[in-house]
């Protein structure tokens, strides 16, 4: 009987332990993913078997309106959330690191949103957007404007609704922020006080420096979630009007189970994973020059 | 989890000279919170009301209620509770009693999906976890690196060759794609639980070890007992995960008997044109109400649990 080594031993043990993982990654991503590539590269309507047809699927999509629509309708909504999103969520922040009395209690009350199930966020907000009778409205009307905008219906003021509307979901990263900001070193801010910074200045040059690693993860999640938005636009405007909510994902859905286009969805659901990935390591790239790591 | 001893709250020392006034921050501070309680608030109060306030402009948080002779009530009167109760009562049963939608059925499902889907990634997560964290072995960081970043993959690139691999095992029209998957770990839980397991003393292994246990006699006499909190916290975040689910339900469920709350709540709106908006915001916040109260029981844990994600290096 071979004798194994504590060290082959360990090297086995510790793929058994992650083999759960390992499994599900392989059985529910990596192949999907691949099928899903292969699927670029074919006709596939469902009911019949997938049809090899080359780079047809990607010259189609260079030439589609909506998927130029639709990725562009997703780059405004990623920036206009990341952007928003950021400046929304430090000043969140700073505000809850003052000792203020109460404050537990509110940061509790910016987090809860965030827990709130999307479907029953997004038809709150299309009660609170409602034309005639939502709370927007009958405040605007009440205190004199007369005829105040239909938020969702309008093709040039409904993707500012929804990115509006996210602002009130900033709660993981406010207490991501807050988390950050508690790790500052006090020494810092009041070496930078006596040398005559102000709080602008002690922000910009000690604060923000000093929790750059928090606002990276939570600019790169953001962008990753916002790029894959869904279920916000599918419930809330279907898309509309006139298409100028239709984001990416809503059209991979569409291509996929509504007009049937497997292939099709695949060849666009792989430009989204390309386009996610160049933005992310993109932005990690910057990354290390604008993020200070303090040494361990 | 390990915390960081907390700094005197008050940065900026007690001379220095251009502090904001105390009374525009705390100003600012309940501003913050009515602005952020308000959505909530406002679709509460929308489901206590009669349903004509669905198609009538009004700014009350309460409605204008009449007595049996059609006299108003006053809201100082003992009797206007009384009929706003009877009011709220007569919407919520609206809700559970319509006959478009299955709304106990729905909550039924949720609850099996999320049991099973719950126990499941806490467990195979916390396995994994240990593999990750206690274990030495070639191309564990490495393997480790991927599974964070499998968080990036948007669901949409799996998703139509998902659909046609659950269709192939005919799990469309069953709970089994909603739950079955969660029972491999999910990166983020192995993440936080990782991150838990690495800070318990190496020490406890080494004595367990003498005392004749294998990893799993660590893994279950050492670690699961010590890290209760970070179980808990990835327990509560994958039930909300789950009870919230939108797009998956959506695409894996196609008979009505079958959907989840969530789902049956955005068909029960979209698919019957004409459901008055107080009926609406009754249904939503019967879904909403158990994810309230988890809030509620475990504020504190689940609010560290994801500060936690920042430490991320």
């Amino acid at each position: 009987m071979p004798r194994f080594s504590a060290a082959m031993r360990d090297q086995a043990d510790g793929l058994l332990w992650v083999s759960p993982w390992v499994i599900g990654f392989l059985a529910f991503m990596a192949v999907p993913a691949a099928m899903s590539a292969f699927y670029s590269f074919t006709d596939y309507a469902l009911l019949e078997p997938p049809v090899w047809i080359g780079l047809d699927n990607y010259r189609a999509i260079a030439s589609d309106k909506l998927f130029f629509l639709s990725l562009k309708n997703t780059l405004v909504y990623a920036l206009g959330t990341v952007t928003l999103g950021t400046i929304v969520s430090l000043a969140l922040a700073l505000l809850l690191d003052q000792p203020l009395r109460g404050r537990d209690l509110v940061r509790a009350i910016v987090f809860l949103p965030t827990l709130v199930p999307i479907v029953a966020v997004s038809l709150g907000w299309m009660w609170i957007y409602n034309p005639n009778t939502g709370l927007i409205n009958v405040t605007l009307r009440a205190v004199g404007v007369e005829h105040p905008p239909n938020w969702l219906g309008l093709p040039g003021l409904a993707m500012g609704s929804l990115i509006f509307m996210s602002l009130w979901m900033v709660g993981s990263a406010v207490v991501i922020y807050g988390a950050a900001l508690r790790d500052v070193p006090v020494a810092l801010r009041e070496a930078a006080a006596i040398d005559g910074a102000g709080p602008v200045s002690r922000f910009w040059n000690v604060t923000l420096p000093m929790i750059s690693p928090a606002v990276m993860f939570n600019v790169v999640m953001s962008i990753i979630w916002s790029l894959q938005v869904f279920a916000i636009p599918y419930i809330m405007t279907k898309g509309g009007p006139n298409n100028s909510t239709l984001v990416y994902s809503m059209y991979v859905f569409r291509s996929a189970f509504e007009y049937g286009r497997m292939g099709y969805a695949s060849a666009l659901a792989w430009l989204q994973l390309l386009v996610t990935l160049a933005l992310t390591l993109g932005l990690l790239t910057l990354a290390r020059r604008f993020v200070y790591y303090r040494a361990a | 989890m390990k915390h960081p001893p907390r700094q005197p709250v008050d940065a900026h020392g007690p001379h220095s000279p251009r502090r904001p006034p105390r009374l525009l921050l705390h100003g600012l501070l309940w501003s913050v919170a009515f602005i952020f309680l308000l959505p909530l608030v406002w679709m509460f109060t929308t489901s206590l009301m009669p349903e004509e306030r669905s198609t009538s402009a009004s700014l009350s948080p309460l409605p204008a209620l009449i007595d049996d002779q059609g006299r108003p009530l006053s809201i100082l009167e003992p009797r206007y509770y009384g009929a706003l109760a009877e009011q709220a009562a007569d919407n919520y049963s609206q809700v559970m009693q319509t006959p478009v939608a299955d709304f106990r059925r729905y909550l039924r499902n949720s609850v099996i999906v999320a049991a099973l889907s719950v126990s499941g990634m806490t467990i195979s997560s916390a396995v994994a976890a240990y593999g990750f964290a206690r274990i030495r072995w070639k191309g564990r960081d490495l393997l480790f690196t991927l599974v964070l970043a499998t968080m990036m993959i948007p669901f949409t690139v799996v998703m139509a060759p998902q659909y046609l691999l659950f269709k192939h095992l005919d799990w469309i029209g069953t709970f089994r794609p909603l739950w079955i998957p969660a029972w491999f770990g999910g990166a983020f839980s192995i993440f936080l639980l990782r991150q838990f397991f690495l800070g318990i003393p190496r020490e406890l292994d080494e004595a367990a070890r003498i005392d004749g246990c294998g990893h799993f006699g660590i893994f279950c006499r050492i670690i699961l007992p010590l890290s209760r909190p970070a179980l808990t916290v990835v327990a509560l975040l994958q039930f909300i995960w789950c009870w919230n689910e939108f797009v998956q339900p959506l695409i894996f469920l196609n008979h009505q008997d079958m959907y989840t709350a969530a789902l049956g709540l955005q068909m029960f709106q979209s698919q019957h044109g004409g459901v008055p908006w107080t009926i609406v915001m009754a249904a939503c916040v019967i879904i909403v109400l158990p994810i309230i109260l988890v809030f509620l029981l475990a504020q504190r844990t689940l609010v560290q649990g994801i500060a936690t994600q920042g430490l991320k290096e």
